[in-house]
């Protein structure tokens, strides 16, 4: 059948024309409906959701029954703020998110950068694909892989704490700092290189004054994943981490074993506000168009 | 460009190496698959397919794997709704909080996973009062997916433009006759590359299931991780896991040659 007479067919029921009619005159009503189930869902359920679970942090939980008490505190915030305990824990696991996203930064700028301007079209498809394949093997799998290669008895053997938590962190998220920076490197026109270089700078000066800048907003989305995926983390801790803690396993452990959501609900606000914080920070760099 | 001889050499070998770092532990699993040693010695005493076997036949592993199926193949579907809706509405438009919509689409991703998983498991248990089963599953997965289907139909509406589609409507056809015949074709593979990676996404997750999930669902990652400190089961789960490993070629095999352009995530 050839377009023309499926249209044809397609004339239907006066009602169908009827409201294609309406809805081809009516923007706004499109865009309502088109705006309708994604807001209801991400707007009202998830963000009611994570507005229900800040209003928990001001709540407690009673010690004899562990049933929740719906009365306002600053109890959980004036526990979290003066426990050094909290404090050393975000702390730490700042400090493990921000060596995670530099270590990734390091390994992923060379390799994205040979990537987009040394390999042939030909070759660039092929590791794209490269790179993209373990982003696909399941998260668990990785850093079950580097649980046995970390054991006391495995390849490496370095044995599980928090240099192992941010050795397998830097694995775990390394292909979602390579990608993004890919992507800016390959949209950054040769041009601009060969127009530097023709104007006496060398390669570390083109780096510094051409490359950087113009490849910053997808560093910083690169960032933002590395950064924000070692922040919530707890599970690679539980696999490598040995001992040593951070703020999801505070989170965790207040949800299970010590039932005391409203602390968990506080302690969980700790990372939600970096994550806030830095994508405001970030959002005039251009860097969430690149993600 | 003009680098040096000595920069490229170490600008390719920052790569291979680089490559090596992202493969060898994965090779190293899916040797250990067949490692007869089960505490996986280094280097293996010897070869066998008996874990394989066992793998296969444990009905822990099969009924993970049909949840993580199930859970999966609900979230992509709602997510494909949500984020072609959303694509449409904030590439065909120009309206007030335009950059929120993209913003709130994100969050889900941006934020901590364990963040999500417990404000959803809070609306669930203690506001709406609805038990935790398959149903949550797919609500929690859907709610992370929807970014993977907005982000692919986004850029395929970006090239695609709006000529085709007015073309259509000039030589008589209406709204959804347009759309039927002109807009869907066109963005058939730019759904399917997102609609896989949402697929992938659900399920490979772990932390929002682990609050959404109900005692009765264990989808695959759960299951893994329930299993991955018990010594005896090792052997098992390390097939799994290679398994998982081997598997993920397929989609994104799939993907590429759908896409063509480079679907990240």
């Amino acid at each position: 059948m050839t377009a023309e007479a499926a249209v044809g067919n397609e004339r239907g029921t006066g009602l169908r024309r009827g409201v294609a009619a309406y809805l081809h005159r009516h923007a706004l009503v499109r865009l309502s409906l088109l705006l309708s189930a994604p807001l209801l869902w991400l707007g009202l359920a998830y963000l009611g959701s994570l507005a229900a679970l800040f209003v928990t942090a001001f709540w407690s939980t009673d010690t004899f029954t562990g049933d929740l008490v719906k009365v306002f505190t600053w109890a959980n915030f004036h526990d979290l703020v003066t426990g050094d305990v909290y404090r050393t824990v975000a702390l730490r696991s700042v400090g493990v998110a921000a060596a995670v996203t530099v270590i990734d930064l390091v390994i992923a700028f060379p390799m994205a950068f040979a990537m987009a301007k040394l390999a042939s079209p030909r070759a660039q498809r092929w590791l794209v694909i490269l790179v993209l394949t373990p982003l696909w093997a399941s998260y668990l799998v990785k850093a079950y892989a580097w649980r046995v290669l970390l054991s006391s008895d495995g390849i490496l053997g370095w044995g599980y704490g928090l240099t192992a938590t941010i050795a397998t962190l830097s694995y775990l998220w390394l292909p979602y700092m390579i990608l993004p920076i890919y992507a800016g490197l390959e949209r950054l026109p040769n041009a601009l290189l060969d127009a530097s270089g023709d104007l006496g700078a060398r390669g570390r000066r083109t780096f510094r004054t051409v490359v950087w800048p113009l490849t910053f907003p997808a560093v910083v989305a690169g960032s933002i994943f590395t950064f924000s995926l070692s922040l919530g983390d707890y599970i690679t801790v539980k696999i490598v981490g040995g001992k040593s803690q951070l703020i999801g396993n505070v989170v965790y452990d207040n949800i299970g074993a010590a039932n005391n959501l409203p602390f968990a609900a506080a302690v969980a606000t700790v990372p939600v506000v970096i994550m806030l914080v830095y994508l405001a920070a970030v959002r005039r760099t251009g860097a969430l168009e690149n993600l | 460009m003009n680098l040096s001889r000595p920069a490229r050499l170490l600008l390719r070998v920052a790569l291979v190496a680089g490559l090596g770092v992202i493969y060898v532990p994965l090779a190293v699993v899916i040797l250990n698959s067949f490692n007869a040693d089960r505490t996986f010695g280094w280097p293996p005493p010897g070869l066998t397919f008996q874990w394989w076997r066992s793998a296969w036949n444990s009905s822990g592993v099969r009924d993970a794997l049909w949840t993580s199926v199930q859970a999966g193949l609900g979230a992509t579907a709602i997510a494909l709704v949500l984020g072609t809706m959303a694509a449409f509405a904030v590439q065909r438009y120009r309206f007030f909080g335009k950059n929120t919509v993209s913003l709130l689409i994100v969050l889900p991703i941006a934020l901590p996973g364990i963040v999500t998983g417990i404000a959803l498991s809070n609306t669930f248990h203690t506001v709406l009062g609805v038990p935790l089963g398959m149903l949550t599953v797919i609500v929690g997965h859907a709610t992370f997916c929807v970014v993977t289907v907005y982000n692919n139909v986004l850029a395929r509406l970006r090239r695609v433009g709006l000529g085709l589609e007015e073309a259509s409507a000039d030589l008589g056809a209406d709204t959804f006759t347009t759309f039927r015949l002109v807009t869907f074709p066109m963005m058939r593979s730019a759904l399917l590359a997102g609609g896989l990676l949402a697929f992938a996404l659900s399920f490979d997750e772990i932390i929002v299931t682990t609050f959404t999930s109900g005692a009765g669902v264990r989808t695959l990652p759960i299951w893994i991780f329930e299993n991955l400190f018990r010594p005896n089961q090792a052997p098992v789960v390390n097939v799994v896991a290679a398994a998982l490993i081997v598997v993920s070629i397929v989609p994104i095999w799939l993907a590429q040659r759908l896409s063509g352009e480079t679907a990240t995530r």
